[in-house]
Parts: C-alpha cells; sequence; structure tokens
C-alpha cells in the first residue's frame, strides 16, 4: 500500500505526466473488424428478447428440446476423472493415447500403416487448430503450393489458410441448379490444376451444403488426384454425423488409402463427442516410412510450441478414456447415431411440412443432403426476412443447421421459409 | 534423388543463410517437379512418393528435452531441476486444494454444456484476469480502456498479441531481453515481427546490466516493441527494482516504445499477487498503452489446461472495443474459441472471496518453499566451502536460479550425479526439496572445484 501511494506520487511528476499526454492512441487506425458470419449469428440470436426465437445457425447439436447435450460417456468420462489427475503439461504432440485412439477412427482399428508408424500425428486444438497446424507446415515445407478450396466450404477454411500465407484457389464443388455436386466440374479443375497442387476436401458432411460425393464418384476423385500427384487433405468434422455409422462415414479417407495417397487429417472431436468448447481434434500425416513420420512429427511440433506450447489435457482425457474403454465406446457409438437419426428425422419431417404447406418449390435436397446442415437455396434477403420478420438465425449463405431444429419449432419454420420463397 | 538440407525456416537471419534457403526451395521445387514429370502420366502408376520427404527431423526442445533424459536416467538419486513446474517436498506436482475444489464444483454442476466460448473466451474469466494484473481499482479498467481475450496460457498470449501487432502497429521489431525465455523468439518470428535483443543479465555480477538495458532501449527506434518480463525474470530470476522499473518506464515512454508484459509468475516472485504485479501497473497509471500476456500454468498449477489473457491497455474506450474486434480475426483461423474447463477453474476461484482468499495462501505457501529451497541451497554450498559468490541463489527472483555454472559444468553434474538441468546453468528451485538439497550441492561444489 505504502509502495503504491510513493509510486503515484512520482507518477505525478511533470515529465512523466506530459510524456503520457502527447501520445496517442496507437491503435487509432485500427478499423472495427466485420462480425464473424457464423458465430455472429449466435451473438444476435442471444441478444433477441422474443419468445419464437429459432437458432439454425451454428453447427452445434441441440437436442428435442432444443438443449445442448453433453454425452452421457462424457459425463462418466469425467466422473472418472475428477480428482485424479494433475494437471501437468502434456508434450508438444499432446496426448499420446488419445492420438493413437484417434488414428484407429480415421485410418481402421487394425489400420497396417498405424501398426507401421507411418502415420505422424499431433493433438491439435479441434479441427480449427488441425487445420492451422496443417496449412503452416504447408507453407514452411512446400513454400511454393497452392490449396484448392471447395465452393462454397466453411467460411473459416479461407481465412486460415490466408492466415497461414498459403495461396488459395477454388474448385468446383456445389451445384446451385440440382442443389447436388458439380461432378464434372470439380473432375476439370482436379485435372486442370497443377500438378502437385494441395486440394482441401470435406471426407463427410460437407459444411456447408451437406452434399457428399457417392462411393463411385470418390473413387473416381481419388483416380483423378493421384493421377496429378495432387496433395488431399481431409477436413473431418462430422466423422459419426453423416450416417451415423463412424466407419462408413471414413470410407472416402479409407478409398485414398486403398488408392496410394499420402494423405493429411484434421479431425475434431466437437460435434461427434460433444466437445466443443474443449476443443480437443487431430492432425495426422501419412508418410513413407517410420523415419519420416517421425520426423515430420517434429516438425509439426516445432509449429505447435510457438503457438501455444502445447494443447490442452482436459479434453484429450475424456477422450481417450472413452475410446479406451470398450464399454464406453460402445456407450458413445449409440448416442452417435442417436443423435445423427434425430438429425434425420428433422430433414424428413422439415421436408414433409413444406410440401404440405403446399409450396411449389422443390424441397427433395433437404433430405437428401447429408449431416449437420442443409443448403436450403435461400436467399440473403430471404434469410434476412427470416431474421428480421420470423427471429430465424441462420448464416446469410441459406445454411440451416438441422441441429437446432426440432419436433417444437418445425412447422414454424417451415411455415416461415414457406412464407418468404411463396 | 532426394536431397537431404534443412528446413528453409525463417529463424536464422544472416544474408548467407538467406541465399542458401534460396537455393534451397529452388531445388526442392525441381526435385518435385522432375518425379513429377516422370511419375505422374496416367498409365505410369503411383511411386508413393510423399511431397514432404524432404522433411528433416527437428533438434529436440532444448528445455523440454532435459525432461526426456532425465526420464532415461535409471539412477535412483537423478534429480530433475529443468521444466519450471512446481514440485511438493515430495517431488511431486501439485493439483491445488482450491483447484480440486473448483473442479468438483464444475463436475456437480448438471446445467454445464461443453459449448463453444466465444471467440474471445469466457467473459467473466476476462474481466476477472484483468482485474487480477490491474488492480481492481485500475483506472484503466473503470474507464474501459482494456479489452481482454482468453488464450492459451501466455504462449498462446504472446502469439496472439504478436500477430496482431504484426498486423496493425506500424513498428515490427520487438527487443528481448538478453537472456529470455527460449520459446520468446520463435514465438515472436512466426507471428511476423522481427527480433532484436537488449542487454539485461551481468554474468560477472549475475546481476542486472541496468546500463546495458539503458542504452539498448535507449537507442532502439521511436515505436519499438519492447518485452518486459513483469516479474520472476525467466531464466536469470533478476527483476529490476522498483526504482529501475520507474527509470524503464520513463525511458520507453519518452521514446514511445510499447511495452509487452509476459506475467507467467504473478505471485510466485514475492508470494503476493500484487506486489507481483507493480511494474505493470506503474505502466498503466501513467495513462499509456501496453500488451499484457497472463498466464495462470504456474501459479494456479493449471499447466496443462491452458489457461491465459492476452491484455490490451489503449487509451480509449472506443479504440479497445476495435482492438478486440481484430484479436478475434486472429483467433478465428488460429483456434476459433479457446478450451472451456481451465477457464472455468479460473472464474470458480476468483469470483469466490473465501476460494480466492485460499488460493492466496496456497500459492504464498508455494512460493515460500521456493524461498526456502533457495536459503538451504546458499547454507549447503557455504558450509561446503565451495569457491565463488553465491549469493545470487537468494538474490534470484522467483522459480529458477541462474547459477552461473557453465555447460561442461552442467555436462559433468548430469554425468556423474545425475542431475538435470538446461546447458544454461538455470536450475528450477522448484523441482528441489531438503531431501535433495545436499545431493545439489555436493554436485555443484564437485563441478567448481574440478572442472572450469
Amino acid at each position: 500500500m505504502a509502495i503504491r501511494r510513493a509510486m503515484s506520487g512520482r507518477i505525478m511528476d511533470r515529465t512523466a505526466v506530459v510524456g503520457a499526454r502527447y501520445m496517442s492512441s496507437w491503435w487509432r487506425s485500427v478499423q472495427p473488424a466485420p462480425k464473424d458470419p457464423i458465430l455472429g449469428v449466435t451473438e444476435a440470436f442471444l441478444a433477441d428478447q422474443s419468445p419464437d426465437k429459432v437458432n439454425v445457425g451454428v453447427g452445434a447439436y441441440r437436442d428435442d428440446n432444443g438443449k445442448p447435450v453433453v454425452l452421457e460417456c462424457v459425463r462418466e468420462a469425467e466422473r472418472r476423472i475428477a480428482g485424479n489427475l494433475n494437471m501437468e503439461y502434456l508434450p508438444m504432440g499432446g496426448s499420446v493415447k488419445m492420438v493413437e485412439e484417434t488414428l484407429k477412427l480415421a485410418y481402421g482399428e487394425n489400420s497396417e500403416l498405424i501398426k507401421e508408424k507411418r502415420i505422424a500425428a499431433v493433438q491439435a486444438l479441434s479441427g480449427t487448430g488441425a487445420c492451422r497446424l496443417f496449412a503452416d507446415f504447408q507453407k514452411r515445407f512446400c513454400p511454393d503450393s497452392q490449396i484448392y478450396i471447395p465452393v462454397p466450404t466453411w467460411a473459416n477454411h479461407h481465412n486460415i489458410w490466408r492466415d497461414a500465407q498459403v495461396p488459395q484457389k477454388t474448385y468446383h464443388y456445389y451445384h446451385p441448379e440440382s442443389k447436388g455436386l458439380d461432378f464434372a466440374a470439380m473432375i476439370d479443375d482436379i485435372k486442370n490444376a497443377p500438378n502437385g497442387s494441395f486440394f482441401l476436401l470435406h471426407a463427410c458432411a460437407h459444411n456447408p451444403t451437406g452434399v457428399d460425393p457417392s462411393e463411385e464418384q470418390w473413387r473416381e476423385i481419388s483416380h483423378h488426384i493421384k493421377a496429378k500427384g495432387h496433395f488431399a487433405f481431409f477436413d473431418m468434422a462430422y466423422q459419426g454425423f453423416a450416417s451415423g455409422d463412424p466407419e462408413k462415414d471414413a470410407k472416402a479417407i479409407r478409398i485414398f488409402l486403398e488408392d496410394g495417397h499420402h494423405i493429411g487429417i484434421a479431425q475434431s472431436y466437437a460435434k461427434n463427442m460433444g466437445l466443443y468448447g474443449q476443443r480437443v481434434g487431430c492432425l495426422s500425416v501419412l508418410c513413407e516410412d517410420e523415419k519420416q513420420a517421425v520426423a515430420v512429427k517434429s516438425q509439426l511440433q516445432q509449429l505447435a510450441r510457438p503457438m501455444y506450447s502445447n494443447p490442452p489435457v482436459h479434453g484429450a482425457v475424456i477422450v481417450s478414456t472413452i475410446l479406451s474403454d470398450p464399454d464406453l465406446k460402445k456407450q458413445w457409438l449409440k448416442e452417435v447415431k442417436v443423435m445423427a437419426d434425430r438429425i434425420i428425422g428433422m430433414r424428413t419431417a422439415l421436408r414433409g411440412n413444406l410440401e404440405k404447406l403446399g409450396s411449389p418449390l422443390s424441397w427433395q435436397h433437404i433430405t437428401n443432403q447429408i449431416g449437420m446442415f442443409c443448403y436450403s437455396g435461400l436467399t440473403p434477403e430471404q434469410v434476412d426476412r427470416l431474421t428480421n420478420e420470423f427471429h430465424i438465425y441462420m448464416t446469410r449463405n441459406g445454411r440451416i443447421s438441422m441441429a437446432g431444429v426440432t419436433t417444437g419449432n418445425v412447422k414454424y419454420l417451415a411455415n416461415a421459409i414457406h412464407e418468404v420463397t411463396k | 534423388m532426394r536431397p537431404e538440407f534443412a528446413s528453409p525456416s525463417s529463424s536464422s537471419s544472416s544474408s548467407a543463410d538467406r541465399r542458401l534457403n534460396a537455393l534451397v526451395r529452388h531445388l526442392a521445387t525441381a526435385s518435385m517437379v522432375s518425379q513429377t514429370a516422370v511419375a505422374f502420366s496416367p498409365t505410369s502408376g503411383f511411386h508413393g512418393d510423399s511431397v514432404f520427404s524432404h522433411v528433416v527431423r527437428a533438434p529436440e526442445d532444448p528445455i523440454l528435452g532435459v525432461t526426456v533424459a532425465y526420464n532415461k536416467d535409471p539412477s535412483p538419486v537423478k534429480l530433475n531441476l529443468g521444466v519450471g513446474a512446481y514440485r511438493t517436498e515430495e517431488g511431486k506436482p501439485l493439483v491445488l486444494n482450491v483447484v480440486r475444489k473448483a473442479e468438483q464444483m464444475l463436475l456437480n454442476d448438471k446445467s454445464r454444456v461443453k459449448e463453444y466460448l466465444p471467440i474471445v473466451g469466457i467473459a467473466e474469466f476476462n474481466k476477472l484476469s484483468a482485474k487480477l494484473i490491474f488492480g481492481a481499482d485500475s483506472p484503466a479498467i473503470r474507464e474501459n480502456r482494456v479489452t481482454t481475450v482468453q488464450c492459451l496460457s501466455g504462449t498462446g498470449s504472446l502469439r496472439v498479441g504478436a500477430e496482431f501487432l504484426a498486423r496493425h502497429y506500424h513498428q515490427k521489431t520487438i527487443y528481448i531481453p538478453q537472456p529470455t525465455w527460449g520459446n520468446h523468439p520463435k514465438v515472436f518470428t512466426l507471428a511476423g515481427l522481427s527480433v532484436k535483443t537488449y542487454r539485461y543479465y551481468d554474468p560477472t555480477t549475475r546481476g542486472m546490466n541496468f546500463q546495458g538495458l539503458l542504452e539498448d532501449l535507449g537507442s532502439a527506434p521511436s515505436g519499438s516493441i519492447v518485452l518486459l518480463h513483469a516479474c520472476a525474470h525467466n531464466p536469470t530470476g533478476v527483476d529490476p527494482t522498483l526504482q529501475q522499473w520507474e527509470q524503464i518506464r520513463q525511458l520507453m515512454r519518452s521514446k514511445a516504445l510499447l511495452p509487452f508484459f509476459d506475467s507467467a509468475y504473478q505471485g510466485f516472485a514475492s508470494g503476493n499477487l500484487d506486489e507481483d504485479a507493480q511494474s505493470i501497473r506503474m505502466f498503466v497509471a501513467d495513462g499509456g498503452e501496453c500488451f499484457v500476456a497472463q498466464s495462470y500454468a504456474k501459479n494456479m498449477g493449471l499447466y496443462g489446461e491452458r489457461v491465459g489473457a492476452l491484455s490490451v491497455v489503449c487509451r480509449a474506450a472506443n479504440v479497445a472495443s476495435k482492438v478486440e474486434s481484430q484479436l478475434k480475426l486472429v483467433i478465428r483461423p488460429m483456434f476459433s474459441n479457446p478450451p472451456i474447463h481451465g477457464a472455468s477453474i479460473v472464474v470458480t476461484i476468483l469470483k469466490d472471496s473465501n476460494m480466492f482468499n485460499e488460493w492466496t495462501i496456497e500459492l504464498k505457501a508455494m512460493a515460500d518453499r521456493i524461498i526456502s529451497m533457495r536459503k538451504q541451497l546458499f547454507d549447503a554450498l557455504r558450509a561446503r566451502g565451495t569457491p565463488g559468490d553465491w549469493s545470487h541463489i537468494i538474490k534470484q527472483i522467483g522459480m529458477f536460479t541462474f547459477t552461473g555454472l557453465n555447460s561442461k559444468q552442467v555436462e559433468f553434474m548430469t554425468r556423474e550425479y545425475h542431475i538435470y538441468m538446461t546447458s544454461d546453468g538455470r536450475i528450477s528451485m522448484a523441482g528441489l526439496s531438503s531431501k535433495t538439497v545436499p545431493h545439489l550441492a555436493d554436485a555443484i561444489h564437485a563441478a567448481v572445484t574440478r572442472m572450469s
């Protein structure tokens, strides 16, 4: 106390005050940044006082009461963990146990590649962190490369590779007229890209469109990517959410592995284990051999160290507790299927309601599309009307998060969509 | 034919290295292209060449590598004095009682969910963290001139702050003290700043080279960023006195140098949270701007939970709000939003006055144990008549002692006495106990008398 008074006495010294007064802010020229198009939606929703408000913005699962869900297997894992663990630093590459279990999900329970230790893998900050680490790694070790990103894609993909200073190009993906895949144009873009380009692929449940290639189409995509020597990087944020079966949802990745690609994968537990805010994920890079995997992993760690030193432990321990216990893992698989099935049910309900209202438009795409999102085809103006007149919140690209639809609000939602589109 | 060469990283700055790196990049591209031309016609099949085959293995992290080596050693008397993580008298990691309590409360609260936090993290966490470091009565807080965002511990806070500066600040050079935490230069370089050093530590006195510091900061270009360790300098344990801090402040403000504080040990230096924040509060009191990276890794023992905060003190409230919006643009493509668990523990503790008091008591106990280890080691060396002046052991502050031992002596101590420490002679006092002090004193005595 005495010290502080003495100090403030000294602060009244003229020179100090004068110096401070003539300094203007360094940040006067800083422009206010635009709101994040996705996360800004929830902010607006929370601020809305209307009792009818509906949030179909951000891709976070809700139960049929519109409430967020903590999986039972997660609660059980936390009960086992609490009070038993210290909070020491993880290694830079994160929890070895968690990474091991995570690779099995993507590459296969009995994958030879895992046994041969050919996969360089580190725990990452959910899907975002995994993509960013890869983008930084790509920049450092293939500095002349560029990334091809589908149109459309999750908005943050563009930010990630931009901040990593990797030049971006786009490839055709969504076909607005059919509300399906623009397959021919996508293949053309793969063929026309310079040899050795990097391609970002959504492993399943494409965000925001929900449009996935069929198995045959994936085989062709794999063939053409191989022919051009491109690098395939998979963002898998919804394993388990697309079909309800994680093995099925990894099909595209398994096809590429069979075909001999050396892929990279970003995996996230945000949605399929409901661990959103825990920021748990994994980045893996398949290498030629164990020696190279060791080298690549060490370099990934060199990128993580100056970003956050080592990843957070809590979420990782939840994951490894669940996946390494056969009963808990079984329970998890059940709970994932419940979530996926509820979403599939809501797709059917929304489409059914719109058709019942006699909408002149086709709403087939609602049930054709896969995963958490429906690319409704609504225009930004129609979305604005939904928000302003009906208190319905979604991103302006017309993406509806089906997880936010419930038996309680599906009629209201269908009505509103019908109103703005009839 | 795949040439092995060093990664084209940005850490070396000599022009020869730059030319070499440029050449290396051309070679990489050329070899990729030739492989492509040969291997990638549709009929030739896939030869399984990785585009990352040129990647070489990175060296072990010098600090974390110490623990790796320690773990391999079978000796029953081995001692790990490497990484700065607190240990009890029994040599065990410590989870504070108040942290366990908070954990249990969170677990029992069935209404808690694991949803995404906002990009800037938990609002209450940010407010409480700002209060903790700037003081509850800070004018900057009262006037809404501070923006605080939750980040991944100290490292993450430094990185986010540095990325913001690289984008929005007119000066892209940061001055860091010589020596400093090994990870500092990498954090700033990768963020896009260029790194210079200022004199700080005097090996002959094992204290501050204050003249050198004033000269180097005095000759820095106006507006340059300056990294300051708020207290308990890592690795030296040498802190400026309050008078010296005042001189630093005046010099920096007269040259419009921007302070970037790294506060990783608040409460650990003196045992008192407010005292350890004096340097920062001095700067804030003059109305000027600064950056502060805060970590809860050590003082709340939350290490692996990665809890920290970046605060930017601005001259006006509307500026603070604009700065926050731009910080979000740095964070979103890096990790989207921060981890919830550790920050929730911090909020639980800081907002409850009983738990807060409990915390300050446990924190003081940790700091006191370290201070007692310092005294014991100093006494042990005196009792052995070890040549040299070892008073720096009790003068230095915080978790570390910069012993002054050279790398040969360190190597000797590892080989003959199974003592693990970083090669710069830094020991983590937190790794010592009353039982192990004699062993360390023997090792230092032997090193000093048998190796120079």
